[in-house]
């Protein structure tokens, strides 16, 4: 029996990108299982970030197309794709630096109100948005830094804003593009964590390179190499694969593995 | 509320200032200092240099002036249409220049301004360098005699007032917060569903009708509509009126305007006029250098540090 179409939320075909005669994506066929945490993993240069470009059209692909739903979205705009239910996160950063953290969640939560084309109405309609902006802020446990400017909260709590901003706008598909990247271990930690809970009603395709965090959290992984998919699978099969150990993994592999064997020790 | 007090205080100024200074004068920045607004909303709160502003004041001022002079239209609807023709021309060029960034953004506006330069200098009905002079100021309704100075100058208050209002308004609303969020991190705007070149051009728009209002206004003040308004130079000068007075500020561009205005008229009429242009470029480089964030941003601070 074959799986329904309509069980892949959102899948790849043939997807490339060349940049100049230089192909940094090349002839990928992606499967999204719905409900999924997906993990796109590969060194760096590997391509996963333009992936997420060709995703949501911040790039045009060069040939291929993209399917969500089984609808082809291929042509649509950036802004139009978000608006299906197809929510990018950055490698860097993507708060709006100088708003409060509440504004931040607020500008996600406004645009389905239907009113921010208007120039001549009072921001204080947007106070009905601020029971769930709070609401959503205290899902990643940020409610007491409501007021603060965002430049002045700390790297992790940053990226769990993000994840509230991104859960505002209620998404059917969550990419995170390295929401670890940079981060100390306890941050590393909530954030993961933070990851697990919302994936729960969710799809979730997510780059990373902490393969601690991939191996607690992905259902499935697909290994990027040179634009190109080596392999794909469960983290025990992709981890056992001895091309992932020589192109990727390595000792990054073996040190997850002493970790977990440490963690049954003590 | 203590924003409300300096309002009310500010108000207050407005309507006694005529009995000290000379009310075209006053006149005359208002408009300017409503022109700076207009444009500061742009870059100030969309992030958008325009370089070709001057081309919504010209408009404004040729269609209001050639209304007055040929129409029997009364001051204020003649105004109306200026600010109408202005935001039209604004909703082609914003349709044109949006989808650029930053420098290129700046390029296409002075290139369109340009072309709008080289029409009203052709065209028959402008007077080419003459400008159109002697514009009758009218009967504001039918009805007020805006013949007399004074009464003229409250009547620009008035307007200025209300154009004011609304970029405030425009600056706190909803439109606004979206804005905010596409100067502060596009691609994030994006991601987040908002078509942000839609929103640049709306607040395109909004801020060349105000512009154009400026200069129909203006144009009634001095009864003339000349080529001064449409060349880049004023393009230039609007930039350097809210960089003085600060950027992103509501109220530093009419502090801006008030003192290039005021400086402007000090030189013109001694012996400096001749190195007004260098004097301006003199300004400008210590303010950029100096104090960036303008008369207000440098206010801010020291009442932030002294209080
Ligand atoms: N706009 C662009 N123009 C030209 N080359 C590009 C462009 N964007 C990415 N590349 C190239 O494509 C390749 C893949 O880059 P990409 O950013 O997708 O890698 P990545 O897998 O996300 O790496 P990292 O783990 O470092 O984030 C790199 O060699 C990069 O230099
Ligand atoms: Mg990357």
């Amino acid at each position: 029996m074959t799986q329904p179409a309509q069980d892949f939320i959102l899948e790849t075909q043939n997807l490339t990108k060349a940049f100049k005669g230089f192909t940094a994506v090349d002839d990928v066929n992606l499967k999204i299982q719905r409900g999924h945490i997906h993990a796109l993993i590969g060194p760096n240069g590997a391509g996963k970030t333009t992936v997420f470009n060709l995703l949501t059209k911040f790039l045009q692909p060069t040939s291929g197309k993209i399917l969500f739903n089984g609808d082809d979205i291929t042509a649509l705009e950036p802004a139009a794709i978000a608006r299906k239910g197809v929510i990018r996160s950055f490698q860097i950063s993507a708060v709006f630096p100088h708003l409060s953290v509440l504004e931040n969640v607020r500008i996600a939560l406004q645009r389905k109100e239907g009113n921010s084309f208007h120039f001549w109405r009072s921001e204080k309609i947007l106070n009905r948005l601020n029971e769930q902006a709070v609401a959503l802020l205290e899902s990643v446990g940020l409610e007491g830094f409501a007021n603060t400017t965002t430049v002045d909260l700390s790297y992790g709590r940053k990226r769990a804003l993000e994840i509230a901003t991104t859960l505002a706008v209620e998404p059917e598909l969550m990419l995170l593009d390295e929401p670890t990247q940079g981060m100390g271990h306890e941050d590393v930690g909530l954030v993961s964590d933070l990851i697990k809970k919302v994936s729960k009603d969710r799809t979730i395709l997510m780059v990373e390179h902490n393969l601690h965090v991939v191996s607690k959290l992905a259902d499935q992984i697909t290994v990027l190499q040179r634009g190109a998919i080596l392999t794909e699978g469960d983290y025990a099969t992709v981890s056992a694969d001895p091309r992932v150990r020589e192109a990727y993994m390595g000792t990054a592999a073996d040190e997850v593995e002493q970790e977990k064997n440490e963690e049954v020790a003590s | 509320m203590n924003n409300m007090k300096i309002n009310l205080f500010l108000l207050a100024l407005a309507l006694i200032a005529p009995t000290v200074l000379y009310p075209v004068f006053l006149a005359k920045v208002l408009c300017f200092a409503l022109f700076a607004c207009a444009f500061n909303l742009l870059l100030g709160f969309a992030g958008l240099l325009s370089f070709g502003h001057a081309a919504f004041l010209g408009t404004g001022g040729y269609v209001t002036g050639y209304l007055m002079v040929n129409s029997g239209l009364t001051p204020e609807l003649a105004i109306i249409v200026g600010t109408l023709a202005g935001a039209l021309l604004g909703a082609v060029f914003g349709k044109l220049a949006v989808k650029r960034e930053g420098i290129y953004f700046a390029m296409v506006t002075l290139a369109l301004a340009q072309l709008v330069f080289f029409f009203y200098l052709q065209a028959p009905f402008t007077n080419g360098e003459d400008g159109l002079q002697g514009v009758p100021r009218g009967a504001l309704f039918g009805l007020i005699d805006l013949s007399d100075n004074l009464v003229m100058y409250y009547f620009v208050l008035t307007i200025f007032i209300a154009g004011y209002w609304l970029i405030n308004r425009t600056v706190h609303s909803p439109f606004g917060q979206v804005l905010k969020a596409i100067r502060e991190n596009e691609d994030r705007a994006t991601s987040l569903g908002y078509d942000v070149n839609q929103y640049k051009w709306l607040a395109f728009v909004i801020s060349a009708a105000l512009a154009a209002l400026a200069g129909s206004t203006k144009t009634l003040v001095f009864e003339l509509a000349s080529l001064t308004d449409v060349h880049w130079h004023m393009s230039g000068e609007v930039i350097l009126m809210t960089l003085v007075g600060g950027v992103g500020t509501i109220f530093g561009p009419v502090l801006g305007a008030g003192f290039i205005v005021t400086m402007q008229n000090y030189l013109s009429g001694g012996e400096l006029g001749n190195y007004i242009h260098i004097i301006m470029g003199a300004v400008f480089v210590v303010c950029v250098l100096s104090f960036r964030s303008g008369i207000v941003g440098q206010l801010m601070k020291f009442k932030r540090n002294n209080f």
